[in-house]
C-alpha cells in the first residue's frame, strides 16, 4: 500500500493533503496497490477525505499537533499495515514530524521531492533540488517503508467525488505529555504568499526599501499579495514572511511577477513552477528571464507605473 | 546548562562549488564555513549564555577534517568548546545516520538543551534536528522563532505556515531556529586569532561506541542513484506595456 499523511490546519484539511492524495493515487496504480490515509486530526475531516477514493482512512483523532505523539502513533499504525510507500506533506508540520517517524521506523527518508516516479524495475525514485536548487538529485532508498516528503503545489490534486469509498479506522493514540501548546496566533491569509494566485516580488533592483510601496500598489490593482527575494529581506526592507525561494516560502501561482530580481537558483527554485511568469529587470542577461514566459526591459520605476495605468486603464474600458 | 549546538560545515558559495560537467558538488574546492542557518543556533546559545549563570556552550560538526575552519568560526563567535566528529566510517551519511551519529556524541557530553540551525543550505533536508532529538528520546520544537522562557521548561514561539504556535516544552529537549530569532553578531578580529590556534577535539567511531555499519554510507538507508542539472523551461518574450495586457489577458488574469 502506499500510505499518505493528511495534514490539519487550524480545524481545516490543509491543501497539502490533495496534492498527497492525488500523487499517492498515481504511485500506488503503477505497483498495483491501493492509498490509505494517516489522518492526524477531527473526525469531521476524517470523514470529508472518504470522498477521495481512498481505501482506507486512519484517524488519529487530536485536538492539537504534537510531533512526538504523532510520530508514535503512526509507528505503531505503519508497523500493523506495512506500506510500501509513505509520503508526508513537506511543510513546517510534516517536516518536523516525518524525521521522527523515520528514525522509530529505521528506515531512509528523502526531504521536499518535486517529483516521484516508479522505473521500469520497479524502484521508487524521489527526485529533490539540493544544493540550493543547483542540482536535481535522484534518491532511492533500500529500506521499507519507503518515505518521502513532498512539495506543496508541485503534484497534481485528487478531485472530490460524490460518493464515498473506504471507511475510517481509529488509531490508538500514544499520549505526550512533556509539550503543551499554549497558545495559536493565526497568520492571516492575505499575507500566505503559498496561497496566493498572483504574487508581485520585489527585489534588490529596487535599491531602497520604499521601493516596496510601489510593489504593494501594484500588487493591490491586480489582487496578489507581496513577495520579496533574500536580498531584500536580509536587508531589512521587508519581512521574512515575505521570502520566496528555497530559504523562504516555495510557491506556485497563477502569476508571478519578479520586479528587479535578478533571479538566483535558489530564488528561481522557489517560484519557477509558477503558471506564468513576468519579469522585469534592467538587465537582459539577468537569470530570471531563463524561467520568465514573458519579460519586461527597463527600470522598474518607469515600468510599473505605466503597467498599474494600464490594467486601471483596461478595466475602466470593460466596466469592471 | 549544558547547551549543545549542532553546526553543519558547508562549502562557501554553493553556486561555484558545482561542477559544471558531472554536476555534483565540488568539496575539494573553497573552505568549509558554518551552515549560515547555524549561525542563528550560534548566536541564541550565546545570548542564553549572555543572561543566565553557568552555561556552558559546546559547538558539535561531523565533517572531514578540514571542517575544523567552521568550528574555529565558532569559537571565535562565542562556543566554549568545540568537538569535530570526523572519521572515514562517517563519510557518506544520510540524515538518519548523520541524526544518530551527532546524537551518539550529544548524549556522550550531557546536555540540557540542544539548538540546530532550521536546516542546511546545501542539503535543505531540516530532517537532522528532529531526527537526533527522536534518537536522544527528547522532544523537540522545529521552526522557533523566538525563546519567550527559560527555566526549568521552556516557552518557544514556533513558525508553521498558517499560525504562530507557543510550545511549552520540558528540558531537556532540542530546538531547531528560524532566521527571525536574532541577528548574529560577527567575531571580533581578537577572538577569531585565539580561535585559529586553538585546539579542537576530534572524536572518531571509537569515542563514540558506535558499530561501522550504523555510520556513513554503510549505515544509510537511501543513496543518491543519479544528479542532473535543473532544466529551466522556456523561451522569453520581450514585450512593452501593452503587450503585458495582451498577455494577462490571454492567461485570463484580466
Amino acid at each position: 500500500m502506499v500510505l499518505i499523511v493528511g495534514e490539519e490546519r487550524q480545524e481545516k484539511i490543509a491543501p497539502i493533503t490533495y496534492d498527497l492524495i492525488g500523487e499517492g493515487k498515481e504511485l500506488a496504480e503503477k505497483i498495483e496497490e491501493g492509498v490509505d490515509c494517516a489522518y492526524i486530526g477531527n473526525r469531521k475531516n476524517a470523514g470529508e477525505l472518504l470522498h477521495y477514493g481512498l481505501d482506507r482512512v486512519f484517524l488519529l483523532e487530536s485536538d492539537e499537533f504534537i510531533e512526538e505523539e504523532g510520530a508514535s502513533s503512526l509507528a505503531s499504525l505503519i508497523e500493523k499495515i506495512k506500506p510500501t510507500i509513505v509520503l508526508i506533506g513537506a511543510t513546517n508540520r510534516g517536516r518536523s514530524l516525518a524525521p521522527r517517524l523515520a528514525v522509530k521506523l529505521e528506515t531512509g527518508l528523502t526531504a521536499d521531492c518535486t517529483g516521484l516516479e516508479i522505473n521500469e524495475k520497479g524502484e521508487f525514485l524521489q527526485i529533490r533540488p539540493a544544493f540550493g536548487g543547483n542540482v536535481m538529485a535522484t534518491i532511492v532508498t533500500k529500506t521499507l517503508p519507503k518515505m518521502a516528503t513532498v512539495r506543496y503545489k508541485v503534484m497534481d490534486r485528487a478531485h472530490r467525488t460524490d460518493e464515498k469509498s473506504g471507511s475510517i479506522q481509529d488509531v490508538e493514540p500514544v499520549p505526550y505529555n512533556k509539550k503543551k501548546i499554549l497558545n495559536l496566533y493565526p497568520i492571516e491569509e492575505r499575507g500566505d504568499i503559498t496561497e496566493a494566485e498572483i504574487i508581485i516580488s520585489g527585489g534588490k533592483g529596487l535599491g531602497k526599501k520604499d521601493g516596496f510601496k510601489l510593489i504593494e500598489e501594484f500588487a493591490n490593482v491586480l489582487g496578489g499579495v507581496v513577495g520579496a527575494s533574500r536580498k531584500a529581506v536580509d536587508d531589512g526592507w521587508i519581512d521574512y514572511s515575505h521570502q520566496v525561494g528555497l530559504s523562504g516560502r516555495t510557491v506556485k501561482p497563477k502569476l508571478y511577477i519578479a520586479c528587479g530580481i535578478s533571479g538566483s537558483v535558489q530564488h528561481l527554485a522557489g517560484m519557477q513552477t509558477s503558471e506564468h511568469i513576468v519579469a522585469i529587470n534592467e538587465n537582459e542577461a539577468a537569470p530570471i528571464f531563463k524561467v520568465a514566459d514573458v519579460g519586461i526591459l527597463g527600470d522598474l520605476y518607469e515600468i510599473i507605473p505605466r503597467l498599474i495605468d494600464e490594467v486601471e486603464e483596461y478595466r475602466k474600458k470593460m466596466g469592471s | 546548562m549544558r547547551i549543545v549546538v549542532c553546526i553543519k560545515p558547508t562549502p562557501e558559495g554553493s553556486e561555484l562549488a558545482i561542477s559544471p560537467e558531472t554536476g555534483t558538488l565540488e568539496r575539494e574546492k573553497g573552505d568549509l564555513i558554518i551552515n549560515p542557518f547555524d549561525l542563528y543556533a550560534v548566536e541564541e546559545a550565546i545570548k542564553i549564555k549572555e543572561k543566565q549563570k553557568e552555561v556552558e556552550i559546546t559547538g558539535i560538526a561531523m565533517a572531514p577534517p578540514k571542517g575544523d575552519s567552521a568550528l574555529r568560526e565558532a569559537l571565535a563567535l562565542g562556543c566554549d568548546r568545540t568537538i569535530l566528529l570526523t572519521d572515514r566510517e562517517f563519510a557518506g551519511a544520510d540524515t538518519l545516520a548523520t541524526s544518530r551519529t551527532l546524537a551518539k556524541a550529544i548524549d556522550k557530553l550531557g546536555f540540557d538543551l540542544v539548538i540546530c540551525g532550521m536546516k542546511s543550505t546545501d542539503g535543505d533536508t531540516a530532517q537532522v534536528g528532529p531526527g537526533i532529538a527522536e534518537f536522544l528520546d527528547i522532544s523537540h520544537v522545529s521552526w522557533v522563532s523566538s525563546i519567550l522562557e527559560l527555566g526549568e521548561k521552556m516557552v518557544v514561539k514556533q513558525m508553521l505556515e498558517d499560525c504562530y504556535r507557543e510550545v511549552e516544552v520540558g528540558l531537556p529537549c532540542l530546538i531547531t531556529v528560524t532566521k527571525e530569532i536574532n541577528d548574529p553578531r560577527l567575531p571580533s578580529f581578537k577572538n577569531k586569532l585565539k580561535a585559529k590556534k586553538a585546539e579542537i577535539e576530534t572524536w572518531g567511531l571509537e569515542n563514540l561506541g558506535l558499530n561501522p555499519q550504523e555510520c556513513g554510507l554503510k549505515g544509510s538507508p537511501t543513496r543518491v542513484v543519479k544528479t542532473a542539472h535543473p532544466s529551466y523551461r522556456k523561451e522569453v518574450e520581450f514585450v512593452d506595456e501593452k503587450g503585458f495586457i495582451e498577455e494577462l489577458e490571454e492567461w485570463r488574469i484580466l
